[in-house]
């Protein structure tokens, strides 16, 4: 027996402080299709689905499952209606076993020993989806795409009937999100409706059986998926035309501005996180590297822009020996970071943007003279900065916190690029943000590549990859599986060494 | 020679005691997320109300439940101030402490000196009694033993073989996780944290009313400390705070041992202290990873609802 055969929303209209994050939505689903829903990040989605799943109350409208009117007010009367959502952050226990985080919700689970009753019924979803998954395992010990299945295990063991997925593919190599729609299309067939929130195009072009796309909280349109096209969507999704593709200036590479040898770093557990990389990166151009995050990368960032030690090896920018220096020494010397968690690392968020924007040239002219700040220059600088990079913003006299995530990273970008420095490093550098901020990251990039710039680019995102990289280099367990140049590079390839089953031989100096 | 023996292990046994409710109580804390510096204090109002009521009724085991109703009651205010409003956890732990010592030394002064007429005898467990040795030495002890060493094998099996033990250690990793699974976060800790209270309270009262049979002021001495410390050498598992707690008995017990040989005594005293600083910085330099794997996740921070 499904629980959910349709369900509608209608008229759901929500505010926040006056504002409106969903205004009169519509939206219809039936047992067995894919819906995609699409729009940029701040349009809506996820709060329409939080309304869905009980997270919030809507101001207004109504939720109707079956033809009736489903009450639903908090998620636990979400998932006895039969609709399980599963977070772009897992909400998974790390340190804890599968069994344990399937156990954690259910009910009719017995008090003693409750892993043997996961464990038995485990297999039998296993079968019927075709996702293998080892109940004993804890869960930092998956791949992320093993820790999906589990989130979808947590919803198939509640009986969900409807499932959200909120962005799944951001987190997975290729091969996994293969999988995943493997899996989704299965529980499709099997009669289960899915809600795939996304503003990936080719994604939705090729699992969704209809797309409903919002902007700004308004429904914009809605097809069957055979009757639009990527463009349309887009033009639909981000309100004017966009262009998909990057007209990357072909530039003859200039002289070699980093040169790493033979470079070993450790990991937080004292583990062997780089293991003995030799590469180098040279003026006018992007040295892409992918890779399932966890291999190496951070340690590798972290490594060059002097946030950790290696154990051996060198790190040469320009003929000059910077390794083991300390991040001010190799800041100076021309090497800039965009890091990979930006709140975290990139900004003080209690600051003023005019103070973030003088981060790391703080202490030297001419921004700092004597001990004292200028603060007309330095409001000066970051007028500027605010201006040339489209930063919108009401002032730059706010908390840099009250920026969107898209604005934050553009005044990170528009800091780090200002200086010119002979390498910018960049830690997936758009990861979370929406197509319009994506675009206009992945410009900078490229306008600092035909200044004459090394860019040193770490991106889990193999599309980015492919449209502003020179050169791609993959990375798994620490070790390079291969150099290709990306004009040739084949994404079927780059999926395989991801996972480390494919290993090409590294020419260096090509 | 044997006789010595046998009588240092009855003792390690006897002084590890209360180190082992401690540092069990603690853990249940700590897993469910909640760091409770207040052990010290929580072990003092058990220690003095446990003895004021066995003093007035004569009743050792009236005394015992008591002591673990008062250690909860009061491990409810460090509950309230770090759950409910989310103060830091180590300054409420430690405004605790001193809460405790301050509210026992004012509560116990009718009680100093006074010996107990009824206190807490040892129970011999029949025919377990007369294996030699080992019977002298494990089955010869008083209730407060045996309790322990149920409790502890208790809340392992609870922790890691029960549904909600299962909702306690996730609550202290992941909240945000357990709250999207239907799991009300704050009530778990206000449970977890009045438990380890219970435990510290009942801690307490093996102290005063059943291995010194009286009370003075500041007769935990500091266990309450050795207890945090042990929490984390047990990495928040109840297996092995048995170990750890047996290892510090056993230290309390070699002060009396070496004393006749001649050293200090000043220096004897020290020397469970000297031996948590020496685990700790042990700890701290050598299994830094190691430890960082075992901490529950989300210990001492506060959970706000609705919040990304």
């Amino acid at each position: 027996m499904r629980k959910i055969n349709d369900l509608e929303m209608r008229g759901i209209t929500k505010s926040f402080h006056g504002f409106y994050a969903n205004k009169d939505i519509n939206l219809k689903i039936s047992s067995g299709e894919v819906l995609g829903l699409l729009g940029e990040n701040g349009a809506g989605k996820t709060t329409l689905m939080n309304i869905l799943y009980g997270l919030y109350r809507p101001d207004a409208g109504e939720i109707i499952i079956n033809g009736e009117d489903a009450r639903i007010k908090n998620p636990k009367d979400s998932m006895r209606a039969g609709i399980g959502m599963i977070h772009q952050h897992f909400m998974l226990v790390q340190n804890h076993t599968v069994a344990e985080n399937i156990a954690l919700g259910l009910d009719d689970v017995p008090f003693f020993f409750p892993d043997n009753y996961i464990r038995k019924k485990i297999s039998g979803f296993s079968q019927r989806f075709d996702m293998k998954i080892d109940p004993d395992k804890k869960i930092w010990e998956l791949s992320a795409g093993e820790q999906q299945r589990v989130e979808i295990l947590k919803a198939l063991f509640l009986e969900a009937d409807l499932l959200i997925m909120d962005e799944p593919t951001s987190v997975l190599t290729p091969q996994e999100s293969k999988d995943l729609f493997g899996i989704i299309r299965k529980m499709a067939d099997d009669g289960h409706s899915i809600i795939l929130i996304s503003h990936k195009l080719d994604e939705i072009m090729e699992i969704c059986s209809r797309v409903a796309v919002i902007r700004k909280g308004i429904t914009v349109g809605g097809a069957d998926i055979g009757d639009v096209d990527k463009k349309e969507l887009a033009r639909m999704m981000v309100g004017r035309d966009v262009d998909l593709r990057f007209d990357k200036v072909p530039l003859e590479r200039g002289e070699r501005v980093l040169e790493v040898k033979e470079l070993f770093v450790n990991g937080d557990r004292g583990n062997t996180a780089v293991n003995g990389l030799s590469f180098s990166v040279y003026r006018n151009e992007v040295f892409g590297i992918a890779g399932v995050s966890g291999n190496g990368q951070r340690e590798l960032v972290e490594a060059i822009t002097g946030l950790r030690r290696s154990s051996s090896g060198e790190i040469i920018l320009e003929d000059d020996a910077i390794t083991n220096k300390s991040a001010r020494v190799v800041n100076t010397r021309g090497i800039t970071h965009v890091p990979e968690e930006r709140i975290k690392f990139g900004i003080v968020p209690n600051l003023f943007i005019y103070e973030n924007a003088i981060l790391k040239k703080h202490h030297s002219k001419p921004f700092s003279r004597l001990m004292f700040l200028d603060y007309d220059l330095i409001k000066n600088h970051t007028e500027n900065i605010v201006e040339r990079y489209n930063i919108s913003t009401p002032s730059i006299n706010v908390p840099i916190k009250s920026l969107s995530g898209g604005n934050i990273q553009k005044l990170i970008i528009g800091r780090e690029i200002e200086s010119k420095p002979a390498l910018l490093v960049a830690s997936h550098p758009t990861y979370g943000l929406d197509i319009g901020a994506t675009e206009y990251i992945r410009r900078q990039i490229l306008a600092r590549r035909e200044e004459g710039g090394g860019v040193l680019l770490v991106s889990e995102d193999l599309e980015e990859l492919f449209e502003i990289c020179d050169r791609i280099a993959v990375i798994f367990k620490g070790e390079f599986m291969g150099i290709l140049k990306a004009g040739d590079a084949d994404i079927k390839d780059i999926g395989l060494m991801m996972t480390g089953s494919l290993k090409l031989p590294v020419q260096e100096a090509e | 020679m044997e006789q010595i023996i046998t009588s240092v292990l009855t003792r390690t046994l006897i002084a590890g005691t209360p180190l082992l409710l401690g540092t069990v109580g603690e853990i249940i804390s700590e897993r469910g997320g909640v760091m409770n510096l207040g052990v010290e204090g929580m072990m003092a109002v058990g220690a003095v109300s446990g003895f004021a009521v066995t003093y007035t009724t004569g009743n050792p085991w009236l005394g015992l439940a008591f002591s673990m109703i008062c250690g909860a009651l009061f491990a409810l205010i460090h509950a309230f101030v770090s759950i409910s409003l989310r103060a830091n956890q180590v300054v409420s732990g430690l405004a605790l402490s001193m809460l405790g010592l301050g509210i026992s030394g004012l509560w116990g002064k009718p009680y100093i000196g006074k010996p107990l007429a009824i206190k807490m005898e040892a129970v011999n467990l029949p025919y377990l009694r007369d294996i030699p040795y080992i019977g002298e030495i494990f089955f010869r002890q008083d209730p407060y033993f045996y309790l322990s060493i149920i409790l502890g094998a208790g809340a392992w099996f609870f922790l890691y073989r029960t549904k909600l033990g299962i909702v306690v250690r996730s609550t202290g990793e992941n909240p945000r996780a357990a709250e999207t699974q239907g799991i009300n976060v704050h009530l778990v800790q206000y449970l977890c944290v009045m438990a380890g209270g219970a435990f510290a309270g009942l801690a307490g009262s093996h102290l005063s009313i059943a291995y010194s049979k009286s009370w003075i002021e500041g007769l935990t001495a500091g266990r309450g400390w050795i207890v945090i410390a042990l929490t984390i050498f047990s990495m928040w598992d109840p297996k092995r705070a048995f170990t750890g707690a047996y290892v510090f008995g056993g230290i309390f017990v070699l002060q009396y041992l070496l004393q006749p040989l001649g050293i200090s005594p000043n220096f004897l005293a020290m020397l469970p202290y000297l031996t948590t600083l020496a685990v700790l910085v042990f700890y701290g330099l050598s299994l830094e990873g190691h430890r960082k794997m075992h901490a529950p996740a989300h210990l001492g921070e506060p959970y706000k609802r609705g919040e990304r």
